[in-house]
């Protein structure tokens, strides 16, 4: 279980002091599909982003399954097992896809194990697996990518920012499949932070962050009606219109 | 004849673990230590400087030469010419390299200067690596000289690697290509400590439709200085690209100075250059795969040297 008690992160703006996560409260439970949403601006990316120790936090406590990981480094955390899929996904010159998978996998993961993966996420293996992570690759080709890195680790605990930016609608259709197909296999703790009525529509609960703290949470039953047509849940189609 | 030291510095060099099939010659400590030649490759030795003339026949196809230098001996310094002459339509790969491993108080150096003709339609593929060892007081030096001369529709690839330990290097590459030919250059190379690398490329594209491709990706480290120039002149219809990709760290300096010399309306001339640190998203990226920082450091630098 993940617990925040009462985190801060402070920014410093024009010598003005701004709570970017101000107080925030939240227990994410094993096993669970949650989804966090909310405006923009109303520091989900940045939650995630203290989650894996990206950032860290000015003031409260971080508990992952009863350890106190509020002063670990992201080293640490990804060894404990939690696992961060970026918005924008990192290039590298000269890595190729296998070799960033290998390096999530922890082991000389064989290229058939490898392919498995890809697979996962949609993206023929073998066209992929020598490609370099590069620009070269599509916005939605380096997310799946991402995504698989994740998918290899294998950890308990996986955080996914926006996996749906920047992304084109076909290959959104895709996306939504790769995370029901998580759903049902799903053997640890994923938190998603989306806008995305598909995606929410198949969590087992909601987490509406909005100026820094939580506003509301709950099932996706009792959240999921409040929040339609708001900024929180966008159609997919909202995009193009 | 060759002893260990010699025998882990070749392997680090020509990728050499036993003496190679096909043509070679050994060179260690300024002296001839192995030689072997083909029917359609041979190997002579000049007479009247230090070097030799390696002569391909015409058409010659998918063979190999090894000419790989050793210096284990503090204080050697030497200026070797070797020229290659590639006969019509032959397709061979030759592996160049030299290892220094110095471990007195003398400096060791050497100069190679390979001067390559390559006949029409001839393809080759060279390789040369670089790499020393040692830690006497004794610098290690090398100043390659590599010239090119390239008939029409000939291709040639060259990679040139210098990884470790090298102090000082200076290396110096012209060519001058024919209509149809092509030359693509990767350069790998890594500098720590104080080290000192230049690099200066000049490449005329003089025939119709001849192309060049140089491509360069460096690491510098601690206190260390690397000099990219890069020069391309275009004379006729002709294309010529230039990159340089460079990763700066701690304390070291990188400079990169590209010439472009267009001298006919239809040369299409481009050069890129990059210099900077590691981005710090890579590090985290990899960091939240468990690896430590420096691991990270380490994936990342090699994945751009390779």
């Amino acid at each position: 279980m993940l617990e925040i008690k009462d985190i801060t992160y402070q920014v410093e703006e024009n010598n003005q002091k701004i709570n970017i996560i101000d107080h925030l409260n939240l227990n994410i439970e094993d096993g669970k599909f949650v989804v966090i949403t909310g405006p923009n601006g109303g520091g989900k990316s940045t939650l995630a982003k203290l989650i894996m120790g990206v950032n860290e936090i000015t003031t409260g406590q971080m508990i992952f399954d009863g350890e106190d990981i509020t002063k670990k480094s992201i080293t640490e955390r990804a060894n404990l097992g939690i696992s961060y899929a970026f918005q924008q996904p990192v290039h590298f010159k000269g890595i190729k896809v296998i070799d960033l998978l290998r390096l999530a996998a922890g082991e000389k993961l064989s290229v058939s194990a490898a392919c498995e993966y890809l697979s996962k996420v949609g993206l023929c293996a073998k066209d992929y697996v020598n490609r370099e992570v590069n620009a070269s690759l599509s916005g939605g080709e380096l997310k799946r990518i991402e995504i698989a890195t994740v998918l290899a680790r294998g950890t308990k605990f996986a955080v996914f920012d926006e996996p749906e930016a920047g992304i084109d609608l076909w290959s959104f259709q895709n996306l939504i499949r790769v995370f029901e197909n998580i759903r049902e296999s799903i053997n640890g703790t994923i938190l998603i932070i989306s806008h995305q009525e598909r995606i929410l529509s198949i969590a087992d609960e909601i987490v509406v962050i909005e100026d820094g703290h939580v506003k509301k949470q709950g099932t996706k039953e009792e959240i999921l009606p409040e929040i339609l047509g708001t900024s929180a849940a966008k159609a997919a189609c909202d995009k193009l219109m | 004849m060759i002893d260990e030291i010699q025998k882990q510095i070749l392997e680090e060099v020509a990728d050499l673990h036993k003496v190679p099939d096909g043509a070679y010659n050994i060179r260690a400590n300024g002296e001839s230590a192995g030689r072997n030649t083909t029917a359609n490759i041979d190997i002579i030795t000049k007479e009247d400087k230090s070097g030799i003339d390696i002569r391909i026949k015409p058409g010659t196809k998918n063979e190999s030469v090894h000419i790989p230098v050793v210096l284990s001996k503090s204080g050697i310094k030497e200026t070797v010419y070797n020229d290659f002459y590639i006969g019509e339509d032959a397709d061979v790969t030759i592996v160049a390299g030299c290892g220094i491993h110095n471990c007195g108080n003398q400096d060791s150096q050497h100069d190679g200067i390979h001067r390559f003709y390559v006949g029409k339609n001839a393809k080759v593929r060279y390789v040369e690596k670089h790499y020393a060892q040692g830690d006497g007081l004794g610098k290690k030096i090398l100043n390659p000289v590599t010239e090119v001369y390239q008939e029409a529709g000939s291709y040639v690839d060259m990679e040139m690697v210098q990884i470790k330990g090298v102090d000082s290097t200076v290396r110096t590459t012209k060519a001058e290509l024919a209509e149809d030919a092509t030359l693509i250059v990767h350069e790998r190379l890594m500098t720590h400590g104080k080290q000192k690398a230049t690099s200066v490329y000049t490449v005329e594209l003089n025939g119709e439709n001849s192309s060049t491709d140089i491509i360069s990706r460096s690491v510098a480290k601690n206190e260390s200085e690397q000099i990219f120039e890069a020069a391309i002149v275009g004379n006729t219809v002709c294309s010529g690209h230039a990159e340089c990709d460079a990763i700066i760290m701690d304390k070291a300096h990188v400079v990169a100075v590209p010439k472009l010399d267009a001298n006919n309306v239809d040369a299409a001339l481009i050069h890129e250059a990059a210099i900077g640190k590691i981005a710090g998203d890579q590090l985290i990226k990899l960091m939240s795969l468990g690896l430590t920082e420096q691991e990270a450091e380490e994936q990342i630098i090699s994945g751009f040297l390779k």
